[in-house]
């Protein structure tokens, strides 16, 4: 079951049997002062820089959150919305907590968006799927509710129940409700990724819903994160994680996503790891001529066909 | 025509290069509506893209997915042309029987040097893997092979080499062939020692050690 995403010009499968989505999760001010001074004072370049870059770097998808306090979060996610959707063709993910700035920014979409987020909160559910609904959109659901955020699988795997047949009941089909595990830090959590694990297995065994994750957060707190997201993020594609909201800039996650999805059988003739293996080596920088010529050609350079030797066949 | 003869001949050699069986096949049935002859498509066309795989191969640019899918292009446009070739008369380069030893069932490395025998315009008999001495026997009596190769991917099944060879020998069979071993752990040292007339690392120096051998020059 594949859940797809638009933008006026391209379309995105999320699916189990599709390549590995990635969501790029840079255009967030939290944590970000610089890009969320800029965004309050209406300054975008820095939102359009760092789209761009996304998607130069991978990033099949964009999350674009504009949760500056103390600002008009519905008019900065609108106009943020309009600002990526004028630089890049992917279709984004619209990420805030605030009804009414989901509301502006799909108002302000081009295309079917993917809304980002809904609990598993009845107030929650009551206000934002008919919203979903609405515009026609996919929504990803987080699996924790009223009670928190639990420890064990099953009682994640009954939200995430819950929010299914809820959007079903406003008339959204399963196939445009994405689950998100909920990636704790395993620095405070010691079976945090194991949880996970079960969580995204369950879900797309039992539930056969699509898998959202913000992964980064696994490795929260702990020394070389890069190497600790880039094996969990293989493990996590492995047990059925459908897409994730990553930062695509880090090459060592890239890379990795990209070696699950050739693992898995989802990069017919090994093609776009072998594409990204030539870019990478054209990526390095210049050895010493004596060096260069020993090195292996970083991508076939243009080849003419001989042409044949007076003599030989026909 | 000879203008266009040499733009279909480029864009034929290029498409195979890069394993697009789709447009292969479609400039295969033009070029021969346009008149080029069969053998011309093969030997002017296909070949030289198939050696150029093969180099690239060998030299470390391109990847075993990439040799896989420019023969499977130049066999869509294979099966086309075969049909036309035979009715010329035209004779394959030579014939060549392949075969994984008996205990053994690897099977890529020696897929892969079909492909480049075949590329080079041999006719190519796989006898599958795990292959019993019996059996290869039996192939050169049926096929009457220029050359049997022999593959193997462990240590503890290259002894069988020799075991086939002495097998052979001993149905005056050794000397009705030409007999390349090969396979991973496989030396050039250990196939002399092993009683064969020939090793090669890859496809490609495999087509160019037999072809030096049958002193084929085109």
């Amino acid at each position: 079951m594949n859940t797809r995403l638009t933008s006026p010009t391209q379309a995105v499968l999320i699916g189990p049997d599709q390549p590995f989505i990635i969501i790029g999760e840079r255009i967030n001010p939290t944590g970000r002062k610089l890009l969320a001074a800029e965004m309050a004072a209406g300054n975008f370049e820095r939102v359009r820089k760092d789209a761009l870059a996304q998607v130069a770097a991978g990033a099949q998808m964009l999350d674009v959150n504009a949760g500056v306090a103390l600002a008009d979060e519905p008019a900065l996610l609108a106009e943020a919305v309009r600002v990526v959707q004028s630089v890049t063709a992917v279709p984004l993910s619209l990420d805030s907590s605030v009804v009414a700035a989901l509301a502006a920014g799909l108002a302000a979409y081009q295309g079917k968006a993917l809304v980002n987020s809904v609990t598993g909160e009845d107030e929650r559910l009551d206000t934002v799927l008919p919203l979903v609904a609405q515009h026609g959109a996919a929504v990803i659901g987080v699996a924790n509710d009223e009670t928190g955020i639990s420890e064990d699988p099953a009682v994640r795997f009954a939200v995430a129940q819950k929010i299914v047949a809820r959007a079903e009941s406003f008339g959204i089909p399963r196939a445009d409700v994405l689950i998100d595990p909920l990636a704790m830090p395993i620095g405070a959590v010691r079976y945090a990724g194991a949880a996970l694990l079960t969580l995204v297995r369950r879900l797309h065994e039992e539930l056969g819903v699509n898998t959202c994750c913000g992964a980064s957060n696994i490795s929260f707190g702990l020394p070389d994160r890069a190497g600790l997201n880039a094996a969990f993020a293989a493990m996590a594609i492995g047990a059925g994680l459908t897409s994730a909201i990553i930062n695509p800039l880090e090459p060592d996650v890239r890379r990795s996503i990209q070696a699950a999805d050739a693992l898995l059988g989802h990069d017919e003739n090994c093609a776009r790891w072998i594409a990204a293996a030539r870019e990478r080596v054209a990526a390095q920088p210049a050895a010493p001529a004596s060096a260069q010529a020993a090195a292996p050609a970083a991508a076939p350079a243009p080849r003419s066909r001989p042409r044949p030797r007076p003599g030989s066949a026909g | 025509m000879s203008e266009r003869r040499e733009e279909l001949l480029d864009e034929l050699y290029n498409h195979t290069l890069n394993g697009e069986a789709e447009p292969v096949v479609a400039l295969t049935h033009e070029a021969l509506a346009l008149g080029i002859p069969a053998v011309e498509v093969l030997f002017d066309g296909l070949i030289p893209a198939l050696e150029e795989v093969g180099r690239l191969f060998e030299e470390g640019t391109y990847f075993v997915p990439e040799m896989i899918i420019a023969a499977k292009a130049m066999r869509a446009a294979m099966t086309i042309l075969q049909p036309l070739i035979a009715q010329t008369g035209a004779k394959p380069l030579g014939v060549f029987v392949m075969g994984t030893v008996k205990g053994d069932i690897h099977d890529i490395g020696k897929d892969l040097c079909n492909i480049m025998l075949e590329g080079a315009g041999f006719k190519v008999i796989d006898i599958g893997v795990n292959v019993a001495p019996e059996a290869f026997a039996n192939a050169i009596r049926t096929h009457h092979p220029d050359a049997l190769g022999m593959s193997a991917f462990l240590t503890t099944t290259m002894p069988m080499f020799k075991v086939n060879i002495d097998y052979l020998t001993s149905l005056g069979l050794r000397d009705q062939t030409l007999i390349y071993v090969g396979g991973a752990p496989v030396t050039a040292e250990y196939a002399q020692k092993a009683g064969a007339d020939g090793y090669a690392p890859n496809g490609s120096a495999l087509v160019r050690d037999l072809k030096a051998r049958l002193k084929i020059t085109a």
